[in-house]
C-alpha cells in the first residue's frame, strides 16, 4: 500500500514541475532559515569554548541607574565596582574580570592587522577553559607588577608572525607599545561576548584608571560558583548585596546589576529591562516568530495542494468505486503530503549545511564554527512532520468529502 | 480473440439465468436540487436483476441512465426507494461499510476508462485489491491473471497514455474483474470506441458473463451491443419505457 502511495506521490510531483518547485521551495527554504536560525541559537545559549564552565557561571555586564522621572544611564561596571562589590560574595570561587573590547591597528609587511584587545585580571584563565596552543597565561604577579605581557589569539599569530610560528617570548606591538607574548590560545568565536579576543593584557597596564570608584566603566565580570547547583544561592547573594549598595549619585534613584546566565546575557538588553531578564518574553518572541514564519509555507501548500486535489477528482472518483473509503483517502494524501515535505526538508538540510560553511568560512563572524548538529536536524525533521500533517490534513479531508459522481464527471 | 462468440445465439440464451435476484430496485426515485429549481431524474423504478443477468439500460441523452447506474453501484444515494444487492440492505450502510461492499461486490467500467495516468497498467489494475487485505505478491498475481484474461499480458509495464483507447478499455475491465465481483456496472463501455472495438470489448463482458457468472448492467446507446444482452430496459424522461 505505502510502495503504491510512494509511486503515485512521485508521479504526482513529476507531473506538475512548477507546483512542485513552488511547494518543494517553499518547504526547503523555510526549513533553511529556520536550522540556520537555530544553529545560531545553539550557539549562543549553549556553553562553547571556551565557556565550558557556563552551567556554573553568572555574568556582569551591564550596570544601570534609573530615576522615577524616566532617566536611564546604563553600561558596563567598573573595576572598582566589581572588586569592591562583586568581589565581596562568599559563594563565588573565582571572577573573572575583563574589560570590553578596543581594536587597534598593527602594520606587519604594510599589510594592516586588525587586534581585538581586552584588559583582564588573573581569574579569567580560572573562570575560562581557553586551549593554550603554546606558552600559558600572564600570572597574578606579572599583572602586579604591571608587565607589558599578553596572551594573543591562534589567528593573531598567524596574521602577525605567520602561519604556525613560534612566538612565546616574542613582542608584538599595539597601540605603540611592545607586549611580549606569554602564550597563544585557540581561537575564540566572536559571538562569545565576555571571553572574545585577539589579544588578553593585564588590567594593570590599560591606559584608563582603574581605580577609579565611579561605579560605572567598561568591564564584565563572570562570577563562577562552586557547583552548579549553588548557581542560584550566588545569584541570591548578588542580587541582596547590589540592594544595600548606596546610590553615588543623587539623580537616581535605584541601581540595577544583575547577575545572569549566559543566555540571560542575550535576552536581558533585547527582550527584558533592568529588572526583567527577557527569558520568557525571547522565548514566546522565538516561539510566535516561527509560528508565523512556517505558516506561510504552510497557507501556500494548502493553496497548492487544493489546486492539485481538484485535477486529481477523477482518480479519487475511481478508488472511492473501487473500495477506499474518505479514511483511507484521506490517509493516503497525508502520506503523499508528508512525503514532499520530507523532500523538502531534506534540500533544506543540503542547504542549510551549505549556508553554514558559507557562513563560517565568509569570516563575518570571526572564529564562528556553525554545525547542524543532531538536535537541529531532529527538529528539522519534527517541523517536516508537522508541515506535512498541517498542510495536508484540510486538503485531504476536502478531497475526501467530494461526491463519486461528481468526481468522476471532472476531467 | 480466442473466444470470438456467435452473437446471435445470445440474445435469446437466457437459459443460465437463475431466480436467484441479484439487484432490486423498488419505487427508486431521483430528485436533483437547486435554491431555485427541482429536477426529477428518475421517477418509480422498479427493476429486478437476475442472477448471472446481461441487462442493457438505452434511452435518449438524459433520460436517466447513468443516475439509474450510479445508484446500482451505490455511487449516489436515491431520494426515495429501496435497493437490496444480494438480498442485503444497502441505504444504513456507512461510509466505510459503503466502501467496502462496493470494493467486494462490484466493479466498475467507464465510458472514458478512468485510468490514473501517472501508474502502470499492473498498478491500475491492482487498484481494488490495495483496499482488501491483500499481500503484494496476490495483488500482482491476480492483476495479471486478470490483464491474461483481456489479453494485455504484454502490456503490464506500459503507462495508460501508451495505449489505444480499446486497449485502456481492456485494461479497465482487468481492473473491474480483478476482484472477482458478483456485478459489474459497464457506463457506456463502447461509447468512445469505433465499432471494431466495440465488438471486442464487447465479447469480453459477454465471456464474462457467460464463464464466471457475473452479473453485467450496461448502459448503451448502441442499439446493436444492446440487442446482444439478455434484456434491455429502456427510460425515457427518467421513467422506466419497456
Amino acid at each position: 500500500m505505502l510502495k503504491n502511495y510512494f509511486k503515485i506521490a512521485i508521479a504526482v510531483l513529476r507531473r506538475r514541475k512548477f507546483f512542485t518547485f513552488i511547494s518543494l521551495f517553499g518547504i526547503s527554504l523555510t526549513l533553511t532559515v529556520l536550522m540556520v536560525l537555530t544553529a545560531f541559537i545553539e550557539k549562543l545559549t549553549n556553553p562553547v569554548y571556551p565557556g565550558d564552565k557556563n552551567n556554573r557561571s553568572l555574568y556582569i555586564t551591564r550596570l544601570t541607574y534609573t530615576s522615577k522621572k524616566g532617566w536611564i544611564n546604563s553600561s558596563g561596571s567598573s573595576f572598582y565596582f566589581l572588586t569592591h562589590y562583586a568581589g565581596s560574595l562568599k559563594t563565588p570561587v573565582k571572577m573573572a574580570i575583563v574589560s570590553s573590547n578596543s581594536s587597534s591597528n598593527a602594520y606587519v609587511n604594510n599589510k594592516k592587522v586588525v587586534i581585538d584587545i581586552r584588559y583582564t585580571n588573573a581569574h579569567l584563565w580560572d573562570v575560562a577553559n581557553y586551549q593554550f596552543i603554546e606558552g600559558k597565561p600572564y600570572t597574578i604577579d606579572q599583572i602586579n607588577r604591571a608587565d607589558r605581557v599578553a596572551v594573543i589569539s591562534e589567528r593573531t599569530r598567524n596574521e602577525y608572525f605567520g602561519e604556525g610560528a613560534t612566538v612565546v617570548g616574542k613582542f608584538i606591538e599595539a597601540d605603540n607599545i611592545n607586549y611580549r607574548i606569554t602564550g597563544v590560545i585557540k581561537n575564540v568565536p566572536e559571538l562569545e561576548e565576555v571571553f572574545y579576543a585577539n589579544m588578553y593584557l593585564p588590567y594593570t597596564v590599560s591606559k584608563k584608571d582603574y581605580r577609579d570608584k565611579g561605579f560605572q566603566g567598561d568591564y564584565s565580570a563572570v562570577l563562577l560558583a562552586p557547583s552548579e547547583q549553588l548557581l542560584e544561592k550566588m545569584r541570591a547573594e548578588y542580587e541582596q548585596m547590589t540592594a544595600r549598595i548606596p546610590l553615588p549619585d543623587k539623580a537616581f534613584d535605584t541601581l540595577h546589576s544583575n547577575a545572569d546566565t549566559y543566555f540571560e546575557t542575550y535576552s536581558r538588553p533585547f527582550f527584558g529591562k533592568a529588572d526583567n531578564n527577557g527569558y520568557v518574553r525571547f522565548i514566546v518572541f522565538i516561539s510566535l516568530f516561527v509560528l508565523l514564519f512556517m505558516l506561510l509555507p504552510t497557507v501556500n501548500l494548502v493553496n497548492v495542494n487544493i489546486t492539485r486535489i481538484m485535477e486529481r477528482s477523477s482518480e479519487i472518483g475511481v478508488r472511492k468505486a473501487f473500495g477506499a473509503s474518505s479514511k483511507t483517502l484521506v490517509y493516503q494524501f497525508i502520506i503523499e503530503n508528508i512525503i514532499l515535505t520530507i523532500l523538502g526538508g531534506i534540500i533544506g538540510i543540503i542547504l542549510t549545511v551549505i549556508i553554514l560553511q558559507v557562513i563560517n568560512r565568509s569570516g563575518l563572524i570571526a572564529d564562528l564554527d556553525l554545525t547542524v548538529n543532531p538536535i537541529v536536524l531532529l527538529y528539522s525533521l519534527l517541523a517536516c512532520l508537522f508541515f506535512g500533517l498541517l498542510s495536508g490534513v484540510y486538503p485531504a479531508w476536502r478531497m475526501s468529502r467530494l461526491n463519486v459522481v461528481t468526481a468522476l464527471k471532472a476531467q | 480473440m480466442d473466444n470470438q462468440l456467435n452473437h446471435s445465439q445470445l440474445i435469446t440464451d437466457n437459459s443460465q439465468l437463475t431466480t436467484h435476484k441479484m439487484i432490486q430496485l423498488k419505487n427508486i426515485e431521483k430528485v436533483y436540487r437547486t435554491d431555485t429549481i427541482e429536477t426529477l431524474a428518475l421517477s418509480s423504478i422498479n427493476l429486478d436483476i437476475a442472477k448471472g443477468e446481461f441487462l442493457s439500460i438505452m434511452g435518449p441523452s438524459g433520460c436517466g441512465k447513468s443516475t439509474l447506474l450510479n445508484i446500482m453501484g451505490l455511487l449516489d444515494a436515491p431520494s426515495k426507494g429501496d435497493i437490496r444487492i444480494s438480498d442485503q440492505k444497502t441505504d444504513h450502510l456507512s461510509d466505510k461499510q459503503l466502501a467496502q461492499f462496493r470494493n467486494k461486490k462490484l466493479g466498475f467500467i467507464f465510458q472514458s476508462y478512468h485510468l490514473i495516468n501517472d501508474l502502470q497498467v499492473l498498478d491500475n489494475v491492482e487498484l481494488p485489491l490495495l483496499y482488501r487485505d491483500t499481500t503484494a505478491k496476490e495483488r500482482r498475481q491476480l492483476a495479471t491473471e486478470a490483464l491474461a484474461k483481456v489479453g494485455l499480458s504484454n502490456r503490464i509495464k506500459h503507462f495508460p497514455t501508451q495505449l489505444s483507447g480499446g486497449q485502456r478499455q481492456r485494461v479497465a475491465i482487468a481492473r473491474a474483474i480483478v476482484g472477482r465481483p458478483e456485478i459489474i456496472l459497464a457506463d457506456e463501455p463502447t461509447g468512445n470506441l469505433d465499432s471494431a472495438m466495440g465488438n471486442e470489448i464487447m465479447d469480453i463482458l459477454i465471456n464474462l458473463n457467460r464463464n464466471e457468472g457475473t452479473t453485467i448492467v450496461m448502459v448503451t446507446h448502441d442499439e446493436n451491443m444492446a440487442h446482444k444482452t439478455h434484456r434491455l430496459v429502456r427510460l425515457f424522461d427518467g421513467s422506466q419505457v419497456q
